[in-house]
């Protein structure tokens, strides 16, 4: 496991007009590192993400990753992470395979026929390989999602409630590929307001409530009850 | 090679989209046979009324076609949810603006070749020694409309009223183009040589190369918005 900390947030505050929805937030991941952000609905995960995405420019405050500036630096942080949002980043009328080629030639990537044909079958879709993601349910399309970040093999996994509409078959398969991840040493930043499977990636819990990080634990040996204990009193609290 | 393979990638894309799915080119061709039939009735037979307003009528068609077929220029990025992909992907943005030019570039020749099809045979046009300068003004044209066009689709992406901003943005920079390309097919419907209207065509390669570089230099500031 590497202990570096690669996503470094400091500070960071973001006003949207007059509203403030991150008010001085600092987290720290290091790599190898799965960290779950838990918060209520509009409590600022998604803008948090969004701000190490490089999708939107922090108020106030730092955000590196691998060192790099997310506001200064967009290219070089961009290199490094893949995202996994809510949309899964597909055309419908291209092919599995059509769209992983798309995404590797637009990101760079030199990318084979080979390369392209690991990563499908990483994800479990070898035989839906050619057939129009049209056709393809929500779980299959977040499948090809993930098979498009494995093949830019980032160093930082950013993902915005990637167990949304999966079912446990689907949810369970995810946890492996994300388990696998870590092993490769990437670091992970999930946000969620989901308190079942998913935290069992998940080596840290940070509540975000209020602007800021109410908690930040590690997960530990913490039961489903302890977590939403804990959830509650700081979620609540911070409110 | 990696900016023009990037390039490539993004007008293959919108190809193979818009050949599967049709939608732009259907609505397209759908639009410009109804344009047709309003001016078929409203003109009706008179010859010299037509030659008079020939030019017009062509180029109305053309510009209201290209106003349908570039303000779906990132339509399917937003109904995908694939504008962020595009904003995160490595390199120079430009890359995504000349592909998606080069295919809006294809989809209005293709459309404009099949109005002006019709226009010869709904009017009785005998186009003649005119077609070869027709297609050079044409072309230029279209790369004026489809260049600016393209970069204030981007613009115009995720506003709320894009629909009615899109022209209103677009049409008063085509001004230069669109008296060119009027006055030029006027001159040669009339019989003149393309050299006669050689200032016309300087006009608009002029503001091709304007449009086309100030496009390339500033899509990423307005992809990144």
């Amino acid at each position: 496991m590497t202990l570096e900390s690669i996503i470094r947030v400091t500070d960071v505050r973001k006003v949207f007009g007059l509203l403030p929805v991150l008010d001085g937030v600092s987290l720290e991941v290091r790599g190898g590192e799965a960290v779950a952000l838990l918060g209520a609905n509009g409590a600022g995960k998604t803008t948090l993400l969004k701000i190490l995405a490089t999708l939107l420019r922090p108020t106030r405050g730092t955000a590196t990753i691998g060192g790099h500036d997310v506001a200064r630096e967009p290219e070089a942080v961009r290199a490094l992470i893949g995202v996994v949002a809510h949309g899964a980043w597909v055309y419908d009328d291209l092919t599995a395979r059509e769209n992983l080629r798309f995404w590797a030639t637009l990101g760079g990537l030199e990318a084979g026929a080979d390369d392209v044909a690991a990563a499908l079958a990483g994800v479990g879709l070898e035989r839906a390989a050619d057939a129009r993601v049209r056709t393809f349910s929500a779980g299959t399309k977040r499948r090809l999602s993930l098979a498009r970040v494995m093949l830019a093999r980032p160093r930082v996994l950013l993902l915005d409630e990637p167990f949304a509409g999966l079912d446990q078959r689907a949810k369970k398969w995810l946890e492996g590929r994300l388990e696998a991840f870590k092993a490769a040493g990437a670091a992970l930043l999930m946000v969620t307001h989901s308190l079942g499977r998913e935290l069992g990636v998940a080596d840290r819990l940070a509540v975000l409530a209020g602007g800021r990080i109410a908690l930040d634990t590690a997960r530990g040996s913490l039961g489903p009850d302890d977590v939403l204990r804990l959830y509650a009193a700081h979620a609540e609290e911070a409110l | 090679m990696s900016y023009a393979r990037r390039a490539l990638a993004v007008a293959w894309k919108d190809f193979a989209v818009e050949r599967r799915s049709k939608e732009t080119l259907n609505a397209l061709v759908f639009f410009s046979l109804l344009l047709l039939f309003v001016f078929q009735f409203t003109l009706g037979g008179d010859r010299e009324r037509l030659a008079a307003v020939l030019p017009g009528v062509l180029w109305l068609g053309f510009v209201l076609s290209a106003l349908l077929a570039l303000g779906r220029t990132f339509l399917v990025e937003r109904e995908h949810d694939c504008w962020e992909g595009l904003l995160l992907a490595p390199g120079d943005k430009s890359a995504i603006y000349l592909g998606k030019l080069a295919g809006n570039l294809a989809l209005m020749l293709v459309v404009e070749a099949l109005v002006l099809g019709l226009f010869v045979v709904f009017f009785d046009i005998d186009l003649g020694r005119a077609l070869p300068g027709l297609l050079v003004v044409v072309l230029l044209g279209t790369l004026g409309l489809a260049a600016v066009g393209t970069l204030f689709a981007a613009m115009t992406a995720n506003v709320r009223a894009r629909e009615l901003l899109f022209p209103v943005l677009l049409l008063p920079v085509q001004v230069p183009v669109l008296l060119a390309t009027v006055k030029a097919t006027e001159a040669l419907l009339l019989g003149e040589p393309l050299g006669a209207v050689a200032h016309w065509v300087k006009l608009l390669v002029a503001a091709d190369v304007i449009y086309v570089v100030v496009s390339l230099l500033t899509f990423d500031v307005v992809l990144e918005g």
